[in-house]
């Protein structure tokens, strides 16, 4: 870990102003993410700035939305009345992630900018390309149990490791950002990006830029939605594969469906086509099988992931079952539902 | 005499529940560990680590660390002092055959994380922050750390390492009787690396008392050994090196060898003149010791009944280039089972990383679970139940050594002990036939094994005229109870109540007894401070008799009983004084005595002495997922008598969770391209967490042992072998799917 200063934001004006004035300046918030990254010297930043005092702690409802600031905690997003009512799936999912300790300290925007958690990422002594671009990926060929299926590329092959945007990404939420050009909205699926040529970049923002809030659609899938999370063990684990699934049904058809993946890709990995092919169909396993076989087609395993092609489409169809069924997977009865 | 403590015949405090007396000063807080022991003007040492495995160092600029204020010297190759020359020097007392390690020795790197730099600054943050400033360059060579890679290289240890018990030359006629037999059955086990990662990362704070003296803390089991090896290797005389060491935030054998941030503290403080402290970090607890993988095959021929007519056993595992690891993998094979035709054989391949350590229940873990998992292939092999095969090959006497029989071995009562408490006559054994909505649900069971020993141990007890006594040797309490069960003990042993005790621990001022491994330390340490309160006891005893009109004036010491801090004629409980009467009449204002308890020789020649458990596992299994959920576990342990079944109960719990974890969670990765350990980390290296365990249950069977005369067996291991055994059968149970090679996650359950 470097030596650094420590500067604090009184308003988001001047974290902008902090954060474009240096280009080894980081935001700090809960720091859960960042502080590991300074101790394994992969972030160095020359200076943090404190985000904490900014006014970006609230939930608030306007326009057939939630709009959740930036510095609200996991765990009181989680434990909202107002989001456990109009997006259970997105409590669901933070519930399913991290422990009580790191929700309480970790903020909305952190999560949303957290880095991966690839061996080699975070291992100084080996070459990366998203930590020192063109120093090559030894993820490929390495110990790549856990990393991405869809969307890679011959430099990286990192996942994004957050579950609670794998739900935001599902409930197409959009991410209000300020910078030193002005405010401007992103959807969520264009916030984080692929890896393609230039794996050092994970998101959209450009520099100086800073979340500010996330606005959550308040849409019909409150009841028929889950956050289906495998892993390696039952707690305290990144997801190898994720599922959060959400369905509008008409009785028994399907009147329309979102459907992300965590755990496969570097971004929260969707399929429209996946979603439109389940549009009008029965809720039934023969059509959740059709989605998950359509999503998987595209997979491509690295020499030590191979099984979670198999995981995903079974992941998808379990979690489509539990959505269709209103039976969320629980996060207290550890048998999957 | 077996068994019984207090001179009343029945013990008071020893075999009831007690809670740990350590344990108030190690919730508040007060209980202090190595790395927190402070000093003026104590220096941090922060270590820089290889990032090649093999190869050598070319340069080494620490020109922009050494410029950072606060940074007050960083110790290289270049620069390192002078110390001993000879490995003899640096080998500890449980060093394996071999030339140990030595930090910062020359420009070679021998495995990925060796420390290359010792960066010395007046704060920690400083040290921290200079370390990655030190710039190294390396001229890289291809490392191997592949086992399986390096199967045709593996040899057998040419030295044997002291302690560990070679295989037995084979007996009888296994080739030819498994070519023979009606029922055969082949197979390879294998484990992955393990590391111990106790939640304490080892530290060790080197504080400098001046005139060539010093106070060490260091994370050791057992601080003999670090005061042997720092005499040994800085050249110093043991009186000036006080080693102390009273908590450890967990060892499971990684703390039995004086590590590298030992050498480099002393080092550092030898050649700065002042005290300083290392702590590793939790990525460089990767970067020495762990249990090995080994490659095992098995190989039984049995008749139809289930009756082993062939066994063998071969097993290799990996060490270091420098060091000949060995441990007990194949042997216990020989000792459970009763075969006429064996071959055991157990050779080691050298790999470019740090030398293996012992691991919890080292070597056991591993071999248990191949024979274990193998004898339930030739359950379903035979359609003989799993504890009936077990039972029909069942010996009371060790085959592996001269057949001599089992001091004690109540591993039947712990079959139907535990077969009673886990329900397991409900089971029905065929494959994938029980079913709980979802989930398939499988009852697996396996025995374990674990040598039962004793080391050379002395203690002393020290009653004072308030009648408080103190005990106590240079053990190690690794969170076992060891502080506990000699307080138990020893109140006992002088009839005072536990509060009136005094134990401690850690310090080599203290007698000296040996390292706490091998579940040797109750055994041990709890005879050499019973003999020692005896003595206390009948120093007392000559005292009280020779008060002015003593009440015990004509009694033998054989008729009194110590009791309520009283000596009293038995049965007779008026007749007596008290201990602190008695030393007041006497005229002394302290009674001590020192003690040895060692093996029982006599013994020992006539019997062998182990540990047994059965141990019954229920999984239910997400086939579909590949989600394996441990929802009971039933360990029945025959371990001789239980001083304290609280403790003890822990020490399973423990050990039970850990075997877990070894089934279905542990694995540290090598990317062998890089000869490194990539999930260095306790995110990404998986230990159970709360929400994976459920139910477990332990039972102690009734068992009567005279290896000691305590009649201990010790319980730090046992909890862990055959653990994983039991699982993986109750895995196969559930799903049909045999799955050899640990963990069994989820890829594997989707294979």
């Amino acid at each position: 870990m470097n030596r650094f200063e420590y500067v604090r934001a009184g308003t988001v004006a001047e974290a902008v102003q902090a954060l474009a004035a240096d280009p080894n300046a980081k935001f700090i918030a809960g720091g859960t993410n960042l502080l590991d990254l300074m101790k394994y010297n992969v972030e160095r930043p020359g200076r943090l700035v404190d985000i904490t005092r900014l006014p970006l702690d609230r939930i608030e409802e306007r326009d057939g939305a939630l709009r959740i600031g930036a510095l609200v905690t996991n765990a009181n997003v989680a434990y909202d009345a107002r989001v456990r009512a109009k997006a259970p799936l997105l409590a669901n999912a933070i519930l399913a992630g991290a422990s009580a300790q790191l929700r309480n300290a970790a903020s909305t925007g952190g999560n949303l900018l957290q880095r991966t958690r690839c061996y080699y990422f975070y291992d100084e002594a080996t070459p990366c390309n998203k930590r020192v671009p063109g120093s090559g990926c030894p993820a490929i060929g390495g110990v790549n149990r856990i990393h991405a299926i869809f969307g890679t590329s011959e430099h990286c092959i990192a996942t994004h490791p957050s579950d609670m945007c794998v739900a935001l990404a599902a409930l197409e939420a959009t991410v209000q950002v300020s910078g030193p050009q002005g405010e401007r909205s992103i959807a969520f699926a264009d916030f984080h990006r692929l890896p393609g040529d230039t794996p050092e970049i994970d998101t959209d923002l450009t520099p100086g830029e800073i979340v500010v809030s996330v606005d959550v659609p308040t849409t019909d899938y409150g009841t028929h939605y889950t956050y289906l999370k495998l892993r390696d063990r039952l707690s305290y684990a990144f997801a190898l594969v994720s599922v959060a699934a959400a369905l509008e049904l008409d009785g028994a058809t399907i009147r329309s469906a979102r459907l992300a993946l965590g755990g496969v890709a570097h971004k929260p990995w969707r399929n429209r086509e996946a979603e439109a092919l389940l549009q009008g169909k029965p809720a039934t396993r023969e059509s959740f099988q059709a989605a998950a076989d359509l999503i998987v087609g595209e997979a491509k395993p690295q020499s030590a992931n191979g099984f979670k092609v198999e995981l995903a489409r079974r992941a998808i169809v379990r979690g489509l079952e539990q959505a269709a069924a209103g039976t969320p997977q629980s996060l207290t009865d550890k048998r999957i539902a | 005499m077996v068994a019984t403590f207090s001179s009343t015949g029945r013990d008071t405090f020893v075999g009831s529940p007690q809670s740990r007396v350590d344990g108030p000063a190690k919730v508040t807080g007060l209980a202090k560990y190595a790395g927190e022991f402070a000093a003026p003007d104590l220096a941090h040492g922060y270590v820089v680590s290889s990032t090649i495995a093999k190869g050598s160092i070319t340069a080494v600029d620490t020109a922009a660390a050494e410029a950072v204020p606060g940074v007050i010297k960083v110790f290289t190759h270049e620069n390192r002092p002078r110390t001993a020359w000879l490995n003899y020097n640096y080998q500890d007392a449980v060093a394996p055959p071999g030339a140990p390690f030595r930090a910062l020795y020359d420009d070679k790197i021998h495995y990925s994380g060796q420390p290359v730099a010792l960066v010395v600054a007046e704060d920690f943050e400083t040290a921290r922050h200079a370390a990655a400033l030190v710039k190294l360059d390396y001229e890289a060579e291809e490392p191997l750390t592949d086992t399986e890679a390096a199967r045709d290289l593996a040899y057998v240890p040419p030295k044997k390492r002291n302690g560990i018990k070679p295989p037995p030359e084979p007996w009888g006629d296994p080739e030819g009787a498994y070519d023979r037999a009606p029922v055969k059955l082949s197979q390879d086990y294998r484990l992955a690396i393990e590391h111990h990662n106790p939640m304490e990362p080892h530290a060790s704070t080197v504080v400098f008392e001046g005139d060539g003296k010093y106070t060490v803390y260091d994370k050791i089991q057992g601080v003999s050994n670090s005061q042997g090896y720092l005499a040994s290797v800085f050249g110093l005389n043991k009186d000036d090196l006080r080693v102390m060491n009273p908590y450890l935030g967990g060892g499971f054998g990684s703390g039995l060898r004086p590590q590298y941030q030992l050498f480099l503290a002393m080092l550092a403080a030898r050649e700065l003149e002042r005290s300083v402290r290392v702590a590793l970090t939790r990525d460089q607890m990767w970067s020495f010791t762990y249990r090995p993988d080994a490659l095992q095959t098995i190989a039984l021929g049995a008749d139809r009944d289930g009756a082993l007519r062939s066994l063998r056993h071969d097993a290799i595992g990996g060490t270091s280039h420098f060091e000949d690891y060995q441990e007990v993998v194949v042997n216990w094979s020989g000792v459970l089972y009763k075969c006429e035709n064996v071959a055991l054989t157990y050779k080691i391949a050298k790999l470019d990383t740090f030398t293996p350590g012992d691991m919890r229940a080292p070597g056991a873990v591993t071999g248990v679970f191949a024979i274990e998992t193998a004898m339930d292939e030739l359950a379903y092999a035979t359609g003989v139940d799993p504890i009936e095969l077990r039972l029909r090959n069942f010996t009371d006497h060790d085959q592996t050594a001269q057949d001599k029989p089992f001091g004690s071995k109540a591993l039947k009562s712990c079959f139907s002990e535990g077969a009673e408490r886990f329900g397991w006559s409900r089971r029905d054994p065929e494959p994938r036939s029980m079913r709980e909505g979802r989930e398939l649900v499988g009852w697996g069971m396996a025995t374990g094994v674990w040598e039962s020993m004793m080391m050379q141990s002395g203690a002393h007890a020290i009653l004072s005229a308030d009648g408080k006594l103190e005990v106590g040797n240079s053990t190690g309490d690794i969170g076992t109870g060891t502080y506990t069960i000699l307080t138990q003990i020893a109140a006992d042993t002088l009839g005072l109540a536990m509060e009136d005790v005094t134990t401690k621990l850690g310090d080599t001022r203290l007698p000296e007894a040996p390292v706490a491994g091998g579940s040797w330390t109750a055994a041990s340490s709890g005879t050499a401070v019973m003999k020692a309160c005896r003595d206390v006891a009948e120093q007392a005893f000559r005292l009280a008799r020779q008060m002015e009109n003593s009440p015990l004036a004509n009694v033998d010491l054989d008729r009194v009983v110590f009791t309520g801090g009283r000596i009293e004629v038995a049965g007779d409980p008026g007749r007596g004084v008290s201990l602190v009467e008695a030393m007041r009449a006497g005229g002394v204002d302290r009674l001590e005595a020192t003690a040895q308890g060692a093996p029982d020789k006599d013994f020992n020649d006539a019997y062998e002495a182990y540990t047994h458990s059965a141990i019954f596992a229920e999984v239910k299994v997400d086939e579909e997922l590949g989600q394996v959920r441990l929802t009971r576990v039933v360990s029945a342990v025959a371990a001789g008598k239980i001083l304290n079944p609280k403790t003890a109960r822990s020490q399973i719990l423990g050990g039970v969770v850990m075997g877990i974890g070894s089934a279905l969670e542990e694995e540290s990765m090598l990317d062998h391209r890089l000869g490194r350990f990539m999930n260095h980390n306790l995110g990404e290296y998986h230990v159970p967490v709360n929400a994976d365990i459920y139910d477990i249950d332990v039972i102690f069977v009734d068992e009567e042992d005279k290896a000691n005369p305590l009649g201990v067996k010790g319980l730090g291991e046992i909890g862990i072998v055959g653990t994983a055994a039991a699982i993986a059968n109750a895995v196969y149970h559930a799903t049909g799917k045999r799955i050899r090679h640990l963990p069994i996650t989820v890829d594997k359950i989707l294979a």
